[in-house]
């Protein structure tokens, strides 16, 4: 089986793409299935549903949906391994724009949107600098000229990739990045000691794990204060 | 290159400045500082947060500037040809010609029904097909099998393409944003060529615009007229794609002849009788494959000049409807 990740940020497009890509797969009778990690709440696994493809979904709740994702690949995988799929997809919303799921040796894809803006790239962090492959989309809703300057930052963030320009809506480009996704000779049987490609900040405070009070005496683990004497300039 | 201070790694090779903005690493009051004394320098929490990583970025700047190398130091006009030998049409039978070649400085259009694969012809240019897409065809550029480049670079992809939906989303006013566009091309004169294609912009728009109007309160006209001159000029690609552009507010023909003369092969893919007969040749798709090239012969030039007649009194009614007046037969 193939494991692939694919990330980005909310609404960026990922379930398009991967269910366009997924039909181009279909003629070359790839036997996929997708598990779509997500914050709160999802509908991505009724659009999978729909489209014939089996799905799983997992909700972090009130976790970093990478740190959830981190502790449940493993029995993703396995569960994929026993119903033996060609190809598993993992879908995660990049929600927090420091962590990124990806794994050294499995195939890495970071899906960004046009229309986020050109300053996009550089906040975006591990998701877009380690991805092997970057998908842009939606650039049938802009001009030539925007894609050119979007792609080139893009680039200049992580010069390795693979930069595809695809459409989520026609399907436009999911042929070729499917050719790009599924490899014969790629296939994995488990993950054991594989690794993170890059680490996910260490410790969560007490407000991540539900805490409400306000107040000094229940602020625990990683807290940070805000400096109020100087002016602050975070144009860095 | 991470141990140079930033000043003289700067003077080498100015566009290392993207590589570093879009990096987060801080230029300004930095000259005498190398990356990694910056990144040394760092608390470890910033550095953590901005997720910083020495070794790749040693690489990934090696790469950058090795990639930016390479594209200033090509020719802008290598590519002469472009060769489509024949695949399959939808129901798996072989297309019925040998070989095409299309050429800089051709016009070819591209028509059949909704549904054909207009788009999928142009799809199989663009990503260089090498008989893996539906299509089963191969591109040659130049007559020979081409580098991978053309696929996979980003800053010299062979091609450019017109979108059908044309929006601008940047808040930008019109210089800033040909400026922007400019910068990432890397190009030496940016003044001249921003006017150059703020004027030739113009030249093709019904209705002027101002370098400091805002891109996003373009008319739909002006900024297709925009979008066109600053593909002409700015895009090194040497193939421009044309999927199906709505034509209304610009100069259908002045607009090709400027995306021609930058030594271009320009294909539309078009249900306008007036595009489809300005090419030189026209590709018919049906069901999937080329079924028929037509050379545009002179006969049907002539009946072009009657087209364009007839598409300059539907603008000329257009314009007086929505100025609110009257028409009239013969006026
Ligand atoms: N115009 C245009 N719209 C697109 C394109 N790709 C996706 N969309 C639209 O963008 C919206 C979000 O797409 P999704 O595929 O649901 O995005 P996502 O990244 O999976 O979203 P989450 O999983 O909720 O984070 C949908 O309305 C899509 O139809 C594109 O290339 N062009
Ligand atoms: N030769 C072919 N073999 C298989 N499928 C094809 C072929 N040509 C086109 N298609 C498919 O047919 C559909 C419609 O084609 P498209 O190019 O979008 O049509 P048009 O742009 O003319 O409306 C697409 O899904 C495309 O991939
Ligand atoms: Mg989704
Ligand atoms: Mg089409
Ligand atoms: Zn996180
Ligand atoms: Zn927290």
């Amino acid at each position: 089986m193939n494991l692939v990740t694919v990330s980005g940020p909310p609404s960026s497009g990922k379930t398009s793409v991967i269910l366009k890509t997924l039909a181009a797969l279909d003629k070359r009778s790839v036997k996929p299935a997708v598990v779509k990690f997500d914050c709160l709440y999802t509908d991505d696994d009724l659009l999978y549903e729909k489209a014939g493809i089996p799905v799983k979904k997992g909700l972090s709740g009130s976790l970093c949906p990478d740190h959830y994702f981190v502790s449940n690949i493993e029995a993703v995988v396995d569960w994929g391994l026993d119903s033996e799929y060609d190809l598993l997809i993992s879908e995660s919303a990049g929600l927090c724009n420091r962590c990124s799921p990806y794994i050294k040796g499995i195939k890495a894809v970071c899906v960004i949107d046009n229309l986020s803006g050109i300053n996009t790239p550089k906040k975006i962090g591990p998701m877009l600098k380690t991805a092997d492959i970057i998908v842009i989309t939606k650039g049938d809703i802009v001009s030539q000229a925007e894609r050119e300057v979007f792609a080139s930052r893009v680039q200049a963030v992580n010069p390795r990739a693979v930069i595809l320009n695809v459409n989520g809506l026609t399907g436009q480009g999911c042929y070729e990045l499917s050719t790009l996704l599924y490899d014969e000779g790629n296939h994995i049987t488990s993950l054991k000691g594989m690794e993170l490609r890059f680490s996910m900040p260490s410790a969560l405070c007490s407000y991540c794990l539900g805490e409400k009070r306000i107040g000094e005496s229940y602020q625990m683990g990683n807290v940070r204060k805000i400096d109020l004497k100087e002016s602050v300039s975070n144009d860095t | 290159m991470i141990h140079r201070p930033l000043g003289l790694l700067l003077e080498e090779h100015p566009y290392v400045d993207t590589f570093l903005k879009e990096n987060n690493i801080p230029v300004e009051g930095n000259q005498e500082r190398s990356i990694n004394d910056i990144i040394g320098g760092m608390s470890a929490e910033t550095a953590e947060e901005f997720a910083f990583e020495i070794e790749s970025l040693e690489q990934n700047l090696n790469l950058f500037i090795t990639q930016m190398k390479e594209f200033l130091n090509e020719g802008a006009d290598e590519v002469s040809s472009i060769t489509i030998y024949p695949g399959t049409d939808k129901s798996g039978a072989p297309e019925g010609f040998d070989r095409l070649e299309l050429k800089t400085g051709q016009i070819i259009s591209i028509v059949g029904p909704t549904g054909s694969g207009k788009s999928r012809l142009l799809a199989d240019i663009e990503w260089v097909a090498q008989k893996d897409t539906p299509t089963n065809r191969t591109i040659f550029v130049n007559d020979d099998i081409p580098e991978s480049k053309w696929r996979f670079s980003i800053s010299d992809k062979l091609v450019a393409q017109l979108s059908q939906n044309m929006n601008f989303v940047m808040d930008l006013s019109v210089e800033e944003f040909v400026r922007l566009h400019a910068e990432s091309r890397m190009l030496e004169d940016i003044d001249t060529v921003v006017t150059h294609i703020i004027e030739k912009g113009n030249d093709l728009a019904g209705e002027k615009f101002q370098p400091d109007t805002p891109i996003t309160s373009l008319s739909g006209g002006q900024s297709r007229a925009l979008m066109i001159a600053d593909t002409a000029v700015l895009s090194r690609s040497p193939v421009i794609l044309i999927d199906e552009i709505e034509n209304a507010g610009i100069d259908r023909k002045r607009a090709l002849d400027l995306l021609l003369s930058e030594d271009k092969i320009v294909l539309m893919a078009t249900h306008d009788p007036v595009l489809a007969l300005l090419g030189d040749k026209r590709l018919v798709i049906q069901n999937g494959g080329i079924a028929k090239v037509i050379e545009t012969t002179e006969e049907e030039r002539s009946i072009l000049v009657e087209l364009e007649v007839l598409d300059a009194r539907t603008n000329h009614l257009r314009n007086l409807l929505r100025n609110g007046e009257r028409l009239h037969e013969n006026r």
